[in-house]
């Protein structure tokens, strides 16, 4: 089946299975491999790409379903200026030790800070819950993003109170009905 | 993971969906999230010959509260129903389930209706629609509109009420007629877990003060999502208080029929069933009395 996807700007037309997931297309069809495969079963969140600005979990969407539609994947977060702010914080704040899962998630934080460009701590959380690191405790990726947000909004890059303590997340959700449980360790 | 292969195709019109339904017979399945179809056909638990993608089908989309009804369209996605403050205000089961089912990403996709349609006895909409005594909408070719009462509609274990080239086009969730409250408790084990146990409780009072409508119904632990109508009737007409409201939780804990696994034994859920009723009864009168 023909379909015209929209990928980081650019169109692409190809010829695909209706059962080819969305995922496959864009590693295996269009060479963006920045998109990983975690679970595969709508788990963990590595495959998360932009549908017309949503975060998403491309290996559970099909490639057919993308017709006409916008994609962003990690490959398209970068601008003319160099690293989207949330590349350059998950750099600076260190939100990352395998790199596996950060795709998914700086695609979700940028997505995130679109909509809300002042997230607090729970916000952040609460966003990226329908994601899983298994290295970093997830406190130096929230930090990430918050710091993202800062620069977003045009303010100093770094949070003196978000301070050196890596276990500054621990904190319950008030208002929030499914609190992902805080990580204690540190990185 | 790859599906079994299968035919696509993607209308623009409601009518057009219907006429491919009618055509493809059991072959035919309709596709919205596909956050639990995908899934399954990747599992080969499912294998349909010819998808028909509704996606496209702009009159499916949206929630709107109007003629009495909260109508929650075929493509509202669990997001656009959690973030919306017409359901807020509509009804406060409806809104708060909303929040708790998968995970963000998850609900972007996932439908209501089709998470309704799929009538998994572990998910959530069941019980809150068993709750709130909503209506499922049914189209197909050439007919009409088919309401099904929900109550009517989930039949058993990923069994629904539709036939053979009906699709579900709306979940009405009736106004309530008088002050009401109510909400939708999840203990999970992590974000997008399916329930360890979940209750859904809507109350209505009624000018007395009395109570005029209940609705209680139970995720996980049951073969399928579980109205308590004996809890029901306990509370229908009396006056709302404590002690009636721990009969009502010791009524909906013996109803129900809990397994022992990975999520935690028999008692224990038995227990949270019983601890939870009575927490969301409790918070149902106190928003239907702020209310008043």
């Amino acid at each position: 089946m023909q379909i015209t996807v929209t990928v980081n700007g650019v169109q692409h037309a190809h010829d695909v299975e209706p059962r080819t997931l969305l995922v496959d297309h864009l590693r295996t069809g269009l060479g963006l491999t920045g998109t990983h495969i975690g679970c595969d079963t709508t788990s963990c969140g590595a495959c998360t790409v932009l549908l017309d600005g949503r975060p998403v979990k491309s290996c559970t969407v099909f490639a057919v379903q993308a017709d006409g539609r916008q994609v962003r994947t990690v490959e398209g977060l970068k601008g003319p200026d160099g690293l989207h702010p949330v590349q350059a914080a998950f750099k600076e704040h260190h939100g990352l030790q395998c790199g596996f899962c950060t795709s998914g998630m700086m695609l979700v934080g940028a997505a995130l800070l679109a909509e809300n460009p002042d997230p607090d701590e729970d916000e952040v959380r609460w966003a990226l819950s329908g994601n899983l690191c298994r290295c970093t405790g997830y406190v130096n990726i929230v930090k990430a993003v918050r710091a993202a947000g800062a620069t977003l909004r045009g303010e100093a890059t770094t949070d003196p109170a978000a301070g050196d303590d890596v276990n500054a997340g621990e904190s319950a959700v008030p208002g929030t009905p499914a609190a992902t449980p805080v990580p204690v360790a540190g990185d | 993971m790859h599906p079994a292969a299968f035919a696509y195709s993607a209308p623009g019109t409601l009518d057009e969906a219907l006429r491919s339904l009618h055509e493809l017979g059991d072959d035919g399945r309709v596709l919205a999230g596909g956050q639990s179809l995908i899934p399954m056909m990747k599992l080969r638990l499912a294998e349909p010959g010819h998808l028909v993608d509704i996606n496209g089908i702009a009159e499916l989309a949206g929630v709107h509260a109007e003629d009495g009804y909260l109508r929650i369209g075929a493509l509202a996605r669990h997001a656009d129903v959690a973030a919306s403050p017409v359901v807020r205000a509509a009804n406060p089961t409806v809104w708060t389930a909303a929040q708790w089912v998968a995970d963000p990403l998850v609900r972007n996709r996932g439908t209501v209706c089709g998470s309704v349609a799929h009538c998994d006895p572990e998910g959530d909409w069941n019980s809150v629609m068993l709750a709130v005594g909503a209506t499922v909408v049914a189209r197909s070719a050439g007919g009409g509109e088919r309401l099904i009462p929900h109550r009517e509609f989930v039949v058993d274990y990923f069994t629904n009420a539709l036939e053979t080239g009906e699709m579900v086009t709306e979940i009405r969730v009736p106004s309530s007629t008088g002050p009401a409250g109510g909400t939708y408790l999840k203990l999970e084990r992590k974000v997008g877990d399916y329930a360890t146990v979940g209750v859904a409780v809507h109350l209505v009072l009624a000018l007395d003060g009395r109570i005029g409508r209940a609705g209680i119904a139970l995720t996980a632990v049951s073969p399928r999502n579980l109205a308590v109508p004996e809890a029901e009737q306990l509370l229908v007409g009396a006056e709302p208080g404590p002690e009636l409201f721990a009969q009502a939780a010791d009524v909906a804990a013996r109803s129900c029929s809990p397994d022992s696994d990975v999520r935690g034994p028999a008692d224990y859920k038995r227990a949270v069933v019983a601890a939870y009723t009575r927490r969301a009864l409790d918070a149902a009168l106190a928003q239907a009395r702020a209310a008043a």
